[in-house]
């Protein structure tokens, strides 16, 4: 399919880096403090009333800030289409009920934490708090979710039936969830600096959260900050030569080879099992391409590549290349196109192609 | 000219049936799925009804022809069940010419083995870790994907109980975009002491048998089930002469944006989704030959969707049904489970009744069809489901012209 080019008007971003400052954007990173890396929790009161503030969970918060800059940016009050993407929904309050059910066995329970475990909930208050009464779609398909909502809109640009859409990767870490997937080797145990990150030993990722949300659009105007040009998703690659193959397919089909792409920004997450996958990949498809990681500075999580389109956004807008995402020596400035590859564990494997 | 989405293949799991066959008997002969708990171990099994599967964990394992070694959710196992079924029914394959993909929906995923173990994930050293990476709304998809070899495109929807809805929705848009050439769409829910204790603590469950659009209903019965679709482009279906058994010719989404778990008392989320998926489908009201409604059985969802159902057909208000006092609510699995339901009407010229209706709800006077019924002409069927989040969707599901 060619894909119907989605402008970036707006961005929202609550990610462990600080809130509305872009010049310390990249100022936060995984540290051997601390197993896992959280968010820098906004001032929610200055985004949402306290009333409405009480009743809210902190992943339902961060989607809610995230969403309201990303309209604020784009001077887009009521957008045709709300589509949110989380991998776990809302974990904290599903701990809470499940706790509490477990505890109680079964008796004296609270409906609150049960009516905020929904999945929704975060595009529903969003649509609730706007009063929006258009097209509210949530993906939850671990790190999936937020392509499959990319994907959506950018079909609806196409089918014509949006013109500004919506589109936000959120979720939560706990400490349960995080001590849970510890179990598995899914999350390190220990903390790791931001420097460290690459070569650590310990099995699984640095554990993070964010809420990234995007204002995408049919036109170009005065606050656009990239171009949203394409997304693929595949699952189960067999081998590192089919996960190539798509790779290279995906972009021919964008009319762009390896080599013509300015910058690769690769989903390596600190488990040194799969991140394998990556190196190997920086070493052949694109050893003539600058490569660069990105997790050191949110954490893995399942909507983390949000986090990634909106860094991408941003190198794209300011044309800079901190030093601090230097990894394999390349610069290459114009950016023009950078493309964001990240896996899971060698099966969901994804691709979002920007362009300035 | 754009495509059109023909339905290829149907797989069905529920309360009244483990197959199309059973399903459309039980419907037939009025044969519900409600009754005592006797599979879920919950202390509350003396309590409610719910529309149980009557199959445990190991049952559901053999049929679905798998063995322990893999962790499988009973979201999951229903799942592949489904999805299998409307798989071999649409006689897909798996081609290097065609991308083949898969849409599912969930609300609990893997809940009903998570809390059963979620004590022993807490351990120190925690046991049936195995189970743990089984929770997650994608898991059963996974699955589903392993099971049946799909890889070209997957993907999961929830937004509560409209979620399966959505994902035939989804699906449809991915064949008309060019996204993939065919896909399994649909939805998987098992019954969980979460979910049972979840909507207990809301006090919108019936403890008797539910009673949609009755004017004594009091909430709603709990269900469990699966249920997919294989979706194709139309002209391809026909040329590979394949037996199409509908259409999905229209869809919309819309959110009621009133209230988290409440709909609105002028119905806008229902009366929008049910208007644009009829526009969509290039119909008028008056085309609807029939509805399966949305129709819990809580005082606030038959209230609000009647309300909306008036404001959209005036006095013109087709035939309508819920089946849920057949099924229960599925939540993740209700929408294709209605569609199916409806697609077994418009192949079949029969309406299948609204069980325990007696009393006609005064605020809105309007009275659903109580027996099965035998219609002439029976061309285009609205179905909808609305969930928390005032997330509202409606598909209309047309018969395919003749050759």
């Amino acid at each position: 399919m060619k894909q119907m080019k989605a402008y970036i008007n707006g961005l929202g971003l609550v990610s462990p880096q600080a809130m509305g400052d872009v010049t310390k954007y990249l100022a936060k990173g995984t540290s051997d403090e601390e197993p896992m890396l959280q968010i820098d929790k906004p001032n929610y009161k200055d985004y949402i009333h306290p009333k409405q503030l009480r009743r809210m969970s902190k992943v339902v918060r961060m989607g809610m800030v995230g969403a309201k800059i990303a309209m604020e940016k784009a001077a887009i009050e009521q957008p045709d289409s709300i589509i949110t993407a989380t991998g776990m929904g809302c974990q904290a309050d599903t701990e809470k009920f499940l706790n509490a059910m477990l505890n109680n066995n079964e008796g004296l329970l609270n409906p609150t934490a049960f009516i905020q475990s929904t999945h929704n909930t975060i595009g529903a208050q969003i649509a609730l708090h706007l009063g929006n009464h258009n097209y509210n779609f949530t993906y939850v398909h671990r790190t999936f979710s937020f392509e499959s909502a990319l994907l959506d809109a950018i079909m609806q640009l196409y089918e014509q039936t949006a013109m500004h859409i919506l589109v936000g990767g959120i979720d939560e870490i706990t400490e349960e969830s995080w001590k849970i997937k510890t179990q598995i080797d899914y999350y390190k145990k220990a903390g790791v600096s931001a420097t460290a990150f690459l070569e650590d030993q310990q099995p699984g990722a640095v554990a993070g959260e964010g809420s990234a949300f995007f204002m995408l659009s049919s036109e170009k105007n005065n606050t656009t900050l990239a171009v949203l040009e394409a997304v693929d998703t595949f699952f189960n690659s067999e081998s590192q030569e089919e996960t190539e193959n798509r790779i290279k397919h995906f972009l021919a089909e964008n009319e762009l080879s390896a080599d013509e792409v300015d910058l690769v920004l690769l989903g390596n997450n600190g488990d040194a099992v799969y991140d394998a996958i990556y190196e190997q990949m920086a070493e052949t498809l694109f050893s003539n391409t600058p490569t660069t990681t990105f997790k050191q500075y949110c954490g893995e999580y399942d909507t983390a590549a949000s986090f990634g389109m909106g860094l991408a956004s941003m190198l794209l807008h300011t044309q800079q290349f901190p030093k601090d995402l230097l990894q394999n020596g390349k610069t290459h400035l114009p950016l023009k196109h950078i493309l964001i590859y990240n896996q899971f564990r060698n099966t969901n494997h994804s691709l979002i192609l920007l362009k300035a | 000219m754009p495509k059109k989405i023909a339905i290829t293949g149907i797989g069905i799991v529920s309360s009244i049936g483990m197959n199309l066959e059973e399903t459309r008997a039980s419907l037939l002969n009025k044969k519900h799925g409600i009754g005592k708990i006797t599979v879920l171990d919950s202390i509350h099994k003396d309590d409610f009804v719910l529309g149980e599967i009557k199959k445990d964990h190991k049952a559901l394992l053999e049929l679905a022809g798998l063995d322990e070694a893999t962790a499988y959710s009973r979201t999951a196992l229903l799942g592949i069940i489904a999805a299998r079924q409307a798989y071999l029914d649409a006689n897909l394959s798996q081609t290097m010419d065609k991308k083949t993909g898969l849409v599912s929906a969930s609300t609990v995923g893997g809940m009903d083995r998570s809390e059963l173990y979620y004590k022993n994930f807490l351990q120190q050293e925690a046991s049936y870790k195995e189970y743990i990476d089984t929770h997650h709304a994608g898991n059963s998809t996974e699955m589903v994907a392993h099971a049946l070899s799909i890889k070209d495109y997957i993907s999961t929807i929830s937004t509560a109980c409209s979620s399966s809805l959505n994902s035939i929705m989804f699906g449809a848009r991915l064949i008309k975009n060019g996204v993939v050439d065919r896909v399994v769409v649909g939805g998987t829910d098992g019954l969980s002491k979460f979910t049972l204790n979840g909507f207990n603590t809301l006090m919108i469950l019936d403890k008797s048998h539910c009673r949609p659009f009755d004017a004594t209903r009091a909430g709603l019965n709990l269900g469990e089930g699966a249920a997919y679709l294989v979706l194709e482009d139309e002209a391809t279906a026909r040329a590979e002469k394949k037996h199409i058994y509908g259409l999905v010719s229209g869809y919309a989404n819309a959110n009621d944006a009133h209230h988290q778990t409440a709909s609105s008392s002028d119905g806008k989320g229902p009366y929008l989704a049910m208007k644009n998926a009829i526009d969509q489908a290039g119909l008028k009201p008056e085309d609807i030959d029939y509805i399966n409604v949305h129709g819990t059985g809580t005082e606030n969802n038959d209230l609000t969707e009647g309300i909306a159902m008036k404001r959209l057909f005036g006095d013109q208000l087709p035939d309508f049904s819920s089946t849920k006092a057949y099924t229960g609510h599925t939540l993740g699995a209700a929408g294709v489970i209605e569609t199916i339901i409806s697609i077994i009407s418009l192949n079949t010229h029969t309406i299948f009744p609204n069980i325990n209706f007696n009393h006609t709800i005064e605020e809105i006077d309007i009275k659903p069809v109580d027996e099965v019924k035998s219609v002439d002409s029976i061309n285009h069927i609205l179905t909808n489901s609305f969930g928390f989040g005032g997330n509202d969707s409606s598909l209309v599901i047309s018969k395919p012209e003749p050759i």
